[in-house]
């Protein structure tokens, strides 16, 4: 146990750590290389591969400290309230952020399209152009969509019960239960990459089969920017589950103190509903 | 880590030398670099103002026309998000753990991370500028802070740099936002409840609400236009069903609630300063806390009376323009209050309050030319004009800027634990106050009679005015160097010691403390009667 007193008016204040300004030299290095690359210069792809070995570096150093605070017992109840809180917030600014990309939808879908169909066809470049949704625009290339009661439908499937496998590991470790826990979790986490798969091969055959591509105009901008930016969410999720189903199979976390635990699968749930919306307004609907 | 190496940083050692910033988890050491930083780009944003100014000096050109625009850009993008802002930050997390007697910030190593994403993101910013000099593409981004397309999806390498820029900046700013938010929820001493926090505080929650709010949606706004550039897609391009319309409504959205995420920390300074040398309680506590609230809500809801002449139907028109209007009301509360507070108060007018009451002068100034630019009608003539640009410098330089530069007055004994130079500082106000009015009442003359914004010549009829205000700009400018003389003396430990409480009429927990405070202030939380 570290050496300090835990009085009851104590709060853990870390001791001076080197990872967040290399975490912040690694996303220089991406943000700069990714800049350098679309403008095809040759130190891109270089500065882009450096920060990303930072970054896994310190990720790794920076959870294993924390991981390690934690097991060591120096989270009380205080500062896990400040973490609970700290992530609540988090996921309400990942709320306002998909907000916003459906607001995007929303506007070109109900108010772009139809506004570039009224023009007066007098003045208008594109003359005979109609609102119709799903749209590629005046110039685009005619395209399929996605249907809905396809692999959509299945994936909605796959992650509503994975919403329910991960409560069922949270009850698990809840009633001191570590096989069903890890059970539960290994399962999300299969659930999750069986989704990702699925929303791989959709986006293939969108791409090679359904002619559905970024540059379909509104509809395909909208389409793969919401479940692209769903799908990243979804990766980091796994990646996230993944983490904890190791941690729970160490041994790690108790019944009534399992802060991380809860908060990854917040998150999920978080990205289970984003993605209840996209398959009602983007596919369905 | 091994459980047995982690105890944690409750004693008055620290790191020294450079590893000590690096590295620290400390709210007063990531506070002094957050406004260490601020001073630095207040200064370059300073110098592209002066480059800005002697270019509009005559009507010739002297700076090629593509620099001139990169110049205005980065002025713009340096002075809202790598001065003010930084600016603000340092002082919530300089003061807000000591006003409410937490022991430090909620999460110290995800507040010393959003520091330090800052330095890069200003980087990447002007790198391309560099980059031009050594032959590489085309310079900084040159279209503008506000990012309109088609022009930003067709502009060189200096938007993408700029679109790096702004996820950082968002990073930093949601990190901070979280970690004030916890804070005050969390970490508040036994005795302070939400209404006795002081008025900073408060200011300081409603700001942070704004930010995670409304970066977000920015973010998805400059990706789009990162796809736009670079993925083919259409979202600003009505070939493929798209309206570059929609990026004014994202950006806006974020822009206009940005006003008040640059105002309302200064906002909530202002009473303090005023209480303090008026020796008076600050008036009418309760409605400025409900004001803030007010003005945090409707602030998200008015975005496009910045659009007035991009075409929207009457009706919306008539919306943004009465709910823009109904901002005057809350934001009348707020001067009520202040004028309230110094009313018969026993006044001395050190410079933190020579600095407070020409906020309220200048502010009001740009309150009142905001009121006239929300008019949906009259705006069709003010658009895009140098009285748009008057406008904005008296609100954004009237109140952020002034309310900053007398936050760090006020605050700069306690920092540092050295009395300034009070002469040098009158001397910075006096200058400061003609030089600002000097350079930027004419441009309100500028603008009715017509001159265009943004733009690096002008017609021969508007040449004394623009002479008259490249004067004051430079009287301006070099009014700042007086305040970096005053910051580096007391940084040196020249002058008078200051006592705990620094101003005699000072009151709460930050002037309870020694000055300068300890290096971990509250050990042990005090308790609030």
């Amino acid at each position: 146990m570290p050496a300090v007193t835990q009085n009851k008016g104590h709060y853990y204040v870390p001791q001076p750590s080197p990872y967040p300004v290399m975490l912040s030299l690694a996303i220089f290095l991406v943000a700069m290389g990714a800049a350098l690359e679309v403008n095809a210069l040759k130190a891109g792809p270089w500065s882009m591969l450096l920060g990303a070995l930072i970054l896994v570096y310190v990720l790794f150093h920076w959870f294993g400290s924390v991981i390690g605070e934690s097991e060591g017992g120096v989270y009380r109840s205080w500062e896990d309230r400040s973490f609970r809180m700290g992530m609540v917030w988090f996921i309400l600014s990942e709320v306002a952020f998909f907000a916003g990309l459906f607001g995007i939808l929303f506007y070109e879908r109900n108010i772009s399209v139809p506004r570039l169909a009224q023009i007066d066809p007098g003045f208008t470049l594109y003359p005979g152009f109609t609102a119709a949704w799903p749209s590629a625009g005046p110039l685009g290339k005619p395209f399929s969509t996605v249907a809905p009661w396809g692999i959509p439908a299945i994936n909605t499937l796959i992650l509503l019960s994975s919403g329910v496998t991960v409560t069922w590991a949270h009850w698990g470790l809840k009633t001191a239960r570590r096989g069903a826990a890890i059970a539960g979790l290994a399962v999300t986490v299969v659930l999750g990459l069986v989704f990702l798969g699925l929303q791989a091969h959709e986006f293939y055959e969108a791409y090679n089969r359904l002619g559905l591509t970024l540059a379909s105009g509104v509809y395909g901008a909208t389409f793969f920017m919401l479940t692209g930016f769903h799908g990243l969410h979804v990766t980091i999720g796994v990646i996230m589950l993944s983490v904890i189903l190791m941690r729970c199979i160490k041994g790690h976390f108790k019944p009534d103190q399992h802060f991380a635990f809860e908060a990854v699968s917040w998150y999920w749930h978080f990205v289970d509903v984003v993605w209840l919306l996209l398959f009602v307004f983007v596919y369905w609907l | 880590m091994n459980a047995a190496h982690a105890h944690d940083a409750h004693h008055d050692e620290h790191p020294r030398g450079i590893s000590r910033w690096l590295f620290t988890t400390n709210h007063k050491d990531i506070g002094r670099l957050y406004i260490g930083f601020s001073v630095i780009m207040f200064l370059v944003g300073g110098v592209l103002a002066m480059l800005i100014r002697t270019e509009l000096l005559r009507p010739t050109l002297m700076i090629p026309p593509e620099i001139y625009n990169q110049i205005i850009t980065v002025h713009g993008l340096v002075m809202v998000f790598a001065a003010v802002m930084p600016a603000t930050t340092g002082l919530a997390n300089y003061l807000i753990p000591m006003m409410i007697g937490a022991p430090d910030m909620a999460l110290p190593r995800l507040n010393n991370w959003g520091f330090w994403l800052l330095p890069p993101a200003a980087l990447l910013l002007v790198m391309p500028f560099f980059l031009m000099l050594f032959g590489i593409g085309n310079g900084a981004i040159d279209t503008g802070w506000t990012m309109y397309a088609p022009l930003s999806v067709q502009g060189g390498m200096g938007v993408d740099f700029a679109i790096f820029a702004i996820y950082l900046m968002a990073m930093s700013s949601l990190l901070s936002s979280i970690n004030v938010i916890v804070t005050i929820f969390n970490m508040r001493a036994p005795g302070m409840s939400m209404m006795k926090m002081p008025v900073f505080v408060w200011s300081w929650l409603i700001t942070a609400f704004l930010l995670i709010a409304v970066f977000p949606p920015l973010v998805a706004g400059v990706t789009m236009l990162f796809a736009d550039r670079h993925f083919g897609t259409h979202f600003f391009n009505a070939a493929g069903g798209g309206d570059p319309v929609l990026w004014e409504h994202l950006f806006w959205f974020f822009g206009h609630p940005e006003v008040y995420i640059l105002l309302l920390p200064t906002a909530g300074i202002l009473p303090h300063i005023l209480s303090t040398f008026s020796r008076k309680p600050i008036y009418g506590y309760k409605a400025q806390v409900y004001s803030f609230w007010a003005i945090g809500a409707l602030s998200v809801v008015v975005w496009a009376h910045h659009m007035f002449t991009s075409g929207m139907p009457v009706g919306a028109q008539l919306y943004f323009m009465y709910s823009t209007m109904a901002i005057s009301i809350p934001v009348a509360i707020l001067f009520f209050c202040w004028f309230a507070t110094i009313w018969q108060g026993s006044m001395t007018f050190e410079t933190p309050m020579l600095f407070a009451l020409g906020y309220i002068v200048l502010f009001g100034v740009g309150g009142l030319t905001g009121l006239v630019l929300s008019d949906a009608v009259a705006d069709q003539q003010y658009h895009n004009s140098y009285f748009l640009v008057a406008h904005f410098h008296y609100a954004l330089f009237g109140g952020p800027v002034m309310g900053i530069i007398a936050a760090t007055y006020y605050y700069l004994p306690k920092i540092t634990g050295r009395m300034f130079n009070e002469t040098v500082g009158k001397w910075h106000f006096w200058q400061t106050m003609v030089g600002f009015n000097l350079t930027f009442i004419p441009q309100f003359f500028l603008g009715i009679a017509g001159m265009p914004r943004r733009i690096p010549d002008y017609a021969l009829q508007f040449a004394h005015l623009n002479m008259l205000s490249s004067i004051g700009a430079y009287i301006l400018g070099s009014a700042q160097l007086l305040l970096v003389y005053n910051l580096i003396q007391v940084m040196r430990g020249v002058g008078k010691k200051a006592t705990a409480q620094v101003w005699e009429g000072a009151r709460g927990l930050e002037f309870t403390v020694p000055s300068p405070p300890p290096y971990h202030t509250f050990e042990t939380q005090p308790v609030v009667q």
